[in-house]
């Protein structure tokens, strides 16, 4: 009997978790209005706005409630929104969607497509400008609002720059050769430990705070475009090869670094966003400078490390869902949000749709002439799985020097055309 | 005073070639609950506790890797179809698959033995009278209940190329540093395991220890024995299942390694050096959206340490 009982739950499990799958329909629809939940990111500058945000909303819809949380704590908030899509229990709306988690969401049937509503694409367009093909999905449907980027340049320490017998004011770092001299100055003068310290670590999403500003500078290509892996091209070997040089000589070490080594004046340089403008503020005397090209020639794009809002699949009240997110990014609240995090709204006409503000907030203006030029993440087939498979080359070839360059991140090349294709 | 229930057993009749005599038949009642079904009831919570927990994950996990499986929104029509031996195929034709094994082989041969022989010389030095006894006991015992994350910052702080362990060093410190290095850094996350979890198997060892009769020491003591001889001959053999206990749950939790290469080595660094198959099936099932080829890691790595934890009670339990 003892026998049957252990063969039986199996069985029993495995018969209950096959019924698991499937099901019918939500029935929600687009019209369908009433209360709905909101989650946005626990960054307390974007939660002081999101609270603001809400408040107006619920002050002016009385029967269409805003309950708004912070996103719940995992290791990552990917997972926990797949984790939510799954569960069936994910909000209506999440304000801090990233584009290189949206084909997996999408895969899940977790995501709304905005082209749904019959003023969608247009909305989307009206924003985002020329840069809104970059968020289609290969089924051509839109399932993002592009919210705000964070287009990167790189921040340097004015200070460690003096001290290296550097020109703190006009610093050599527009090509790859001057910022390969100014990086051995800054480290054999020993100004700092080390020119400039990016994570060294394995995760899917570090090349974008290291390598790809660097790709997207000077290619102004995407990591995949039309199905193809770009990084494996000439121009992308050579930001490659600057990076694996700057290992190599330890000018960028290969230990992570417990804490911020810029604010710790353990690196002389970071690749960061608008929103270390205010980290910093006075507590480093920093310059920033457009991310180096091979010749110096003017940046081709910068990566933008947007973070997009995502209607989801289980919201049953999705017209008010909709409305909602039109109001969180219309042009007051996106101009609240640039007042509150610094963080550029993805709309076309950000210098002149708030010249106050970058009229008083000069260091926030380069940014902004960066942020029309951003270059996404790429929105194809298993996308973490294909930067997953470019880090994992990335890691042995540049950040631990094994093997050949060019042949290692051709064989990456060649895994990611496949995933990008879906085979 | 004998036991009466072989006294009511049918005998067997003598000789060779001889039929046997039918068994008396049980009642159905007996054979599901026992002469005592109540008993069914009380362990009945447990039961199914054990089957919430752990059958249906498993018996999920072995569904799921027999079939192209990924996770969706209820009430999403999705195709699952069965792929037989797709998903294992796909895993055990990755060098990144065979790698994770590889280095969690690594890992269990350093990190089992040192647990295992650590934990029993400690045990047996705090069984006796020391000065300070209980503090040891509890010293070894805090960085088991000391959350991981909390442990490895101080480990970073140890084994970073500035670290205090390369200043002690001096010029016999490795380079490259310990975390960073390909040879060094699965050593040293075995070591960090194993210091971390001794104070967990000490408490094993501690009360089977006091289980050992106290005058099998004074009679070997009587013949002139020295401390060594005492240790090989009358702690080892005495403590032998407890031995099995500490080989198995230090292998078990060793297969299961996650939090130290994710945290301590960023993510299974140096490039893939401390990948360990859990870190890869989180990778494969939850950032990746593979939970099909997760599930097939899991189940080889479940076959995998069943076969490591019979062999080691074949090799303690042989005599």
């Amino acid at each position: 009997m003892k026998k049957a009982i252990l063969v039986m739950l199996p069985v029993a499990a495995l018969t209950l978790s096959a019924c698991g799958s499937g099901g019918s329909d939500s029935g929600a629809s687009n019209d369908a209005h009433g209360p709905i939940t909101v989650w946005y990111s626990n960054n307390a500058q974007e939660v002081a706005w999101g609270k603001k945000m809400v408040a107006a909303w619920n002050a002016a819809h009385p029967k269409e409630k805003v309950t708004a949380q912070e996103i719940p704590a995992g290791k990552s908030s990917e997972e926990v929104i797949g984790a939510a899509i799954t569960a069936g229990n994910a909000p209506c709306l999440i304000l801090n969607t990233a584009p290189a988690a949206v084909p997996g969401f999408q895969k899940q049937g977790g995501l709304v497509p905005l082209d749904d509503f019959p003023d969608g694409k247009k909305y989307l367009q009206d924003r985002v400008g020329s840069r809104l093909s970059q968020y289609a999905s290969p089924d051509g449907k839109y399932y993002q609002m592009p919210w705000k980027s964070n287009p990167v340049m790189i921040f340097y320490n004015k200070e460690l720059f003096k001290k290296a017998g550097l020109d703190p004011e006009h610093p050599k770092l527009s090509n790859y050769q001057d910022f390969l001299a100014t990086s051995r100055k800054l480290v054999a003068a020993k100004a700092a430990k080390a020119a400039i310290w990016p994570a060294p670590s394995s995760e899917f999403y570090q090349s974008w705070f290291d390598y790809y500003p660097m790709f997207t500078a000077q290619t102004g290509k995407q990591l995949v475009e039309d199905g193809k892996a770009q990084f494996a091209s000439p121009d992308g070997i050579k930001a490659a090869q600057l990076w694996k040089t700057m290992y190599a000589e330890h000018l960028a070490p290969n230990e992570t670094y417990n804490g911020d080594a810029f604010a710790d004046g353990k690196a002389a340089m970071a690749t960061v966003g608008p929103w270390a403008v205010s980290v910093y503020g006075d507590k480093v005397k920093w310059g920033a400078v457009p991310v180096p090209t091979s010749d110096g020639a003017p940046g081709k794009g910068t990566f933008s490390d947007e973070k997009s809002i995502g209607m989801y699949s289980s919201c049953k009240n999705r017209g008010t869902a909709w409305d909602v997110m039109k109001f969180a990014t219309s042009k007051e609240q996106d101009g609240k949000l640039l007042e509150a995090t610094s963080q550029m709204p993805m709309r076309t006409d950000l210098t002149s749709a708030y010249p106050q503000y970058f009229a008083s907030h000069q260091d926030y203006k380069v940014f902004a002439q960066q942020a029309e030029h951003t270059i996404e993440a790429p929105n194809v087939p298993n996308s973490v799985e294909v930067w997953q498979t470019f880090r994992d080359a990335y890691t042995k070839a540049v950040i631990f020097g094994k093997g050949d360059l060019t042949a290692t991140l051709k064989d990456a090349a060649a895994k990611v055309d496949k995933l990008a294709q879906d085979q | 005073m004998s036991s009466t229930t072989s006294d009511v057993r049918p005998r067997r009749p003598a000789g060779r070639g001889t039929t046997k005599s039918p068994a008396p038949r049980r009642s159905w009642r007996v054979r599901l609950g026992g002469h005592q079904p109540i008993g069914m009831l009380f362990v009945s919570p447990y039961l199914l506790y054990l089957a919430a927990i752990f059958v249906y994950p498993l018996g999920f996990a072995v569904w799921m890797s027999f079939h192209d499986y990924f996770f969706a929104a209820p009430g999403v029509q999705v195709d699952r179809p069965f792929v037989g031996l797709d998903n294992y195929t796909t895993v055990l034709t990755d060098p990144d698959v065979w790698r994770s094994f590889l280095n969690i082989a690594v890992f269990l041969v350093i990190n089992v033995p040192l647990t295992t022989v650590g934990s029993l010389v400690l045990a047996n030095a705090l069984n006796k009278k020391l000065p300070f006894r209980s503090f040891f006991r509890t010293a070894y015992y805090i960085p088991y209940i000391t959350a991981s994350v909390a442990v490895v910052g101080v480990w970073l702080f140890l084994f970073n190329s500035d670290g205090l362990v390369n200043q002690a060093l001096g010029p016999l410190a490795p380079s490259p540093s310990w975390l960073v290095n390909s040879h060094l850094a699965m050593p040293v996350v075995a070591v960090f395991v194993a210091w971390k979890q001794l104070g967990f198997f000490v408490v094993l060892y501690l009360s089977a220890l006091q289980n050992v009769p106290q005058e099998l020491y004074e009679s070997a003591a009587l013949d002139g024995a020295g401390r060594l001889r005492i240790f090989r001959s009358i702690t080892v053999p005495a403590v032998r299942p407890a031995t099995l206990l500490v080989l198995i749950l230090a292998t078990i939790t060793g297969a299961n390694l996650f939090t130290e290469p994710y945290l301590l080595t960023s993510g299974g660094g140096p490039d893939g050096a401390t990948t360990s198959p859990v870190l890869l099936m989180y990778q494969r099932g939850l950032q990746q959206g593979h939970p099909d080829e997760a599930a097939a890691i899991g189940v080889i790595l479940v076959v995998l340490i069943t076969a490591v934890s019979l062999g080691y009670r074949r090799l303690v339990e042989r005599d």
